[in-house]
């Protein structure tokens, strides 16, 4: 059994070129997907743009994604260790990497000014 | 942009939400601010258990009894009167939330009450099954969305506080989405950030409790009250990684079910510490807590560094009686506790420290307020179990009220823009990417916090530690990334280490300082309590 996580990760700004990127992860059974992001972060590249608050319990809705095309919370989706393809949330605005505009209109700064 | 308004509550918890409401309800216009999204970010969403409140609705009570064991608890260095205002309100909050239909549980037509420890009788609502957080925050996120005069603004992460004159007039916000600096000006304030669990390795909260509100507080002048006391809980989930499950889970088991704690040779040996355990686990949290760090430190731990809890001995039936659908949960995580022992150790779950404040949540500096476990005092040396939500209503109430009356009595004209200029140029200036990884350095304090200032303290760790944070503190400011940038992730974890540094720091230190063990500060080197230090310490 492999021990390594390639994520495929799609990564850009709004109105800009966007580009995959590949990340190996060390692979450990049981991590989310967010678990692997965050170690991306902290250990080879802190640029790469998350959102995500309670980190494990699935009750902060933040850290919704797409994983191999299907929408999931990062936090509870399984990592596994092959190739997994992650992106931002194809139906809604994207502000960096893998965070989108999920914050409700009347609670957005712009929408109010 | 710049904005302005009567009264800004920064922080959208439990507190913050309370706060807004009852800001509005006295007739101030709010913004309420959140670097998260509004009603989801904080710990209140996240708290599974109990309410605690004498409602006298499951058995005769008064809120002096319960005042009796919140002082009890605190170990001598709880703020009477704000631990009496917590007691003596808590019943008209959790009536008003209950009219809100927050759903409190009920059997032959009263709440029911749990009986907690710690707590002389069955004191303690909640919401079936362990809901009660999700609960409470829907229910207020629902009342603000009623109220006009409430501006709920998300995915702000307040920065500076502005002073001028004295007073606190307003803040500076990086802006997430766009990376903009954002101005307000506001007659009133309200920090409602939380605790500080953020700052260990192993913790029971969300990712913003780093101790926001302290570092933002202090920094505008305010003092901080016992910032040594950081309550830790025992048995945290640690390993294997668990996916959708709160770290806090083990208590109900441990209360139904006994447990066996092992060391990492599969050995019972919390007996060796003074207590017996015979695979009841009916030892006492610091106990338990104690003997997992001293197994540990002895190169007896569990392969992730802590003890194995195990309940092999438990039949399938028995552990779903205890646990129900809770066991389905871990098999979906590849978990048959039949058959496999999981990792715990103790991990980090609420703050008793805080912002100085006095009755009416106000701070020493004038405009400033302060709400749930952002404030300290009430809880002293140990925080009554149930006590958080309570606090969090309570406090959170008595805020909103305050600085909206502030705020509708000023006279003086709110700040204007050019006021704000030295902290925007501040979070606008920096160096593009350059220095060390923000988040990397948020992990080795985090580590560092963890072993040297935990649960249990000794000098030469501490002052280890203090070392080491000082010059983490003194690398900083060379690495800071510009600001006006959509989302950058790197820019908030530097001004996230700042906070996290500066508090780190308040904690240490007073730890350092404090030569005696009492409720949640241990000193490995200073056993037993010392009637010398039956006060708190105060940072200015």
């Amino acid at each position: 059994m492999s021990c390594v996580t390639r994520l495929k990760i799609l990564r850009g700004v709004a109105g800009g070129a966007t580009r995959y990127e590949v990340h190996e992860v060390p692979f450990e059974p049981g991590q989310s997907v967010l678990d692997a992001l965050r170690w991306i972060r902290a250990h080879t590249d802190p640029t790469l743009a998350i959102r995500y608050s309670c980190t494990t319990a699935n009750t902060c809705k933040e850290c919704m994604v797409a994983v191999d095309g299907k929408t999931v919370y990062s936090c509870t989706a399984r990592l596994e260790a092959r190739d997994m393809l992650v992106e931002p949330l194809p139906n809604k605005a994207l502000i960096r990497d893998l965070v989108t505009q999920i914050a409700p209109p009347d609670e957005r700064l712009q929408a109010q000014s | 942009m710049h904005l302005s308004t009567d009264v800004l509550v920064i922080g959208a918890g439990g507190a913050g939400m309370y706060a807004a409401l009852e800001a509005a309800r006295t007739g101030a216009k709010v913004i309420l601010a959140d670097r998260s999204l509004i009603g989801r970010g904080g710990a209140t969403i996240m708290a599974q258990m109990t309410v605690a409140v004498a409602v006298g609705e499951q058995e005769p009570d008064h809120w002096e009894h319960h005042l009796a064991d919140t002082l009890a608890a605190g170990r001598g260095l709880c703020d009477p009167a704000l631990a009496r205002l917590l007691c003596e309100e808590g019943p008209e909050v959790i009536r008003e939330m209950d009219g809100w239909g927050v759903g409190w549980a009920r059997e032959d037509g009263h709440m029911k009450q749990a009986h907690a420890p710690g707590h002389d009788r069955p004191r303690c609502v909640y919401v079936d099954f362990l809901n009660t957080g999700p609960a409470v925050s829907k229910t207020l996120r629902t009342r603000l969305i009623r109220t006009p005069d409430i501006r709920r603004v998300g995915d702000l992460l307040v920065t500076d506080l502005l002073v001028h004159e004295g007073e606190c007039v307003g803040a500076v916000a990086l802006h997430l989405p766009t990376g903009d600096a954002i101005t307000i000006a506001a007659a009133s304030v309200i920090v409602a950030t939380g605790g500080l669990t953020r700052l260990y390795q192993r913790n029971s909260a969300s990712a913003n409790m780093g101790g926001d509100g302290y570092a933002l507080c202090h920094a505008a002048g305010a003092e901080l009250i016992d910032m040594e006391f950081v309550q830790f809980f025992p048995i945290g989930h640690l390993a294997p990684r668990l996916i959708g499950m709160d770290p806090i889970m083990w208590d109900p088991f441990r209360y139904k079910l006994g447990g066996r704690l092992l060391n990492g040779a599969r050995e019972e040996f919390v007996h060796n510490y003074g207590a017996t355990d015979e695979g009841k686990y009916v030892v006492t949290r610091d106990l338990a807590t104690y003997a997992i760090v001293k197994e540990v430190e002895a190169g007896r731990g569990s392969p992730h560094g802590g003890a194995w809890l195990s309940f092999e001995h438990c039949t399938e039936a028995e552990l779903r009686a205890a646990a129900g659908p809770v066991i389905d949960r871990l098999a979906k995580n590849g978990i048959d506790l039949t058959k496999q022992a999981i990792e715990v150790a103790p991990i980090a779950h609420y703050h008793m420290g805080g912002v100085k404040a006095d009755v009416s949540m106000a701070t020493r500096v004038p405009g400033l307020f302060v709400a749930g476990e952002a404030g300290g005092g009430a809880n002293g040396a140990n925080r009554l179990s149930g006590n958080a939500i309570t606090e969090a209503l309570v406090f959170g109430r008595t805020a909103g009220k305050s600085a909206a009356a502030r705020a509708l009595a000023r006279t003086s004209p709110a700040a204007s823009a050019p006021a704000f200029a030295g902290a925007v140029d501040f979070l606008m200036d920096g160096t593009p990417g350059s220095g060390p990884n923000p988040a990397a350095m948020i992990e080795e304090l985090q580590a560092l916090m963890q072993k040297d200032v935990g649960p249990f303290r000794a000098g030469p760790g501490l002052e280890r530690a203090l070392a080491r944070i000082r010059a983490m503190r003194a690398s900083l400011p060379a690495a800071k990334p510009p600001g006006g940038t959509a989302y950058d992730t790197a820019l908030v974890d530097w001004l996230d280490l700042r906070t996290m540094l500066a508090v780190a720091e308040g904690v240490t230190h007073s730890a350092l300082q404090r030569t005696e063990s009492r409720g949640a500060h241990q000193r490995e080197d200073y056993p037993g309590m010392d009637p010398a230090w039956q006060k708190n310490q105060v940072i200015r």
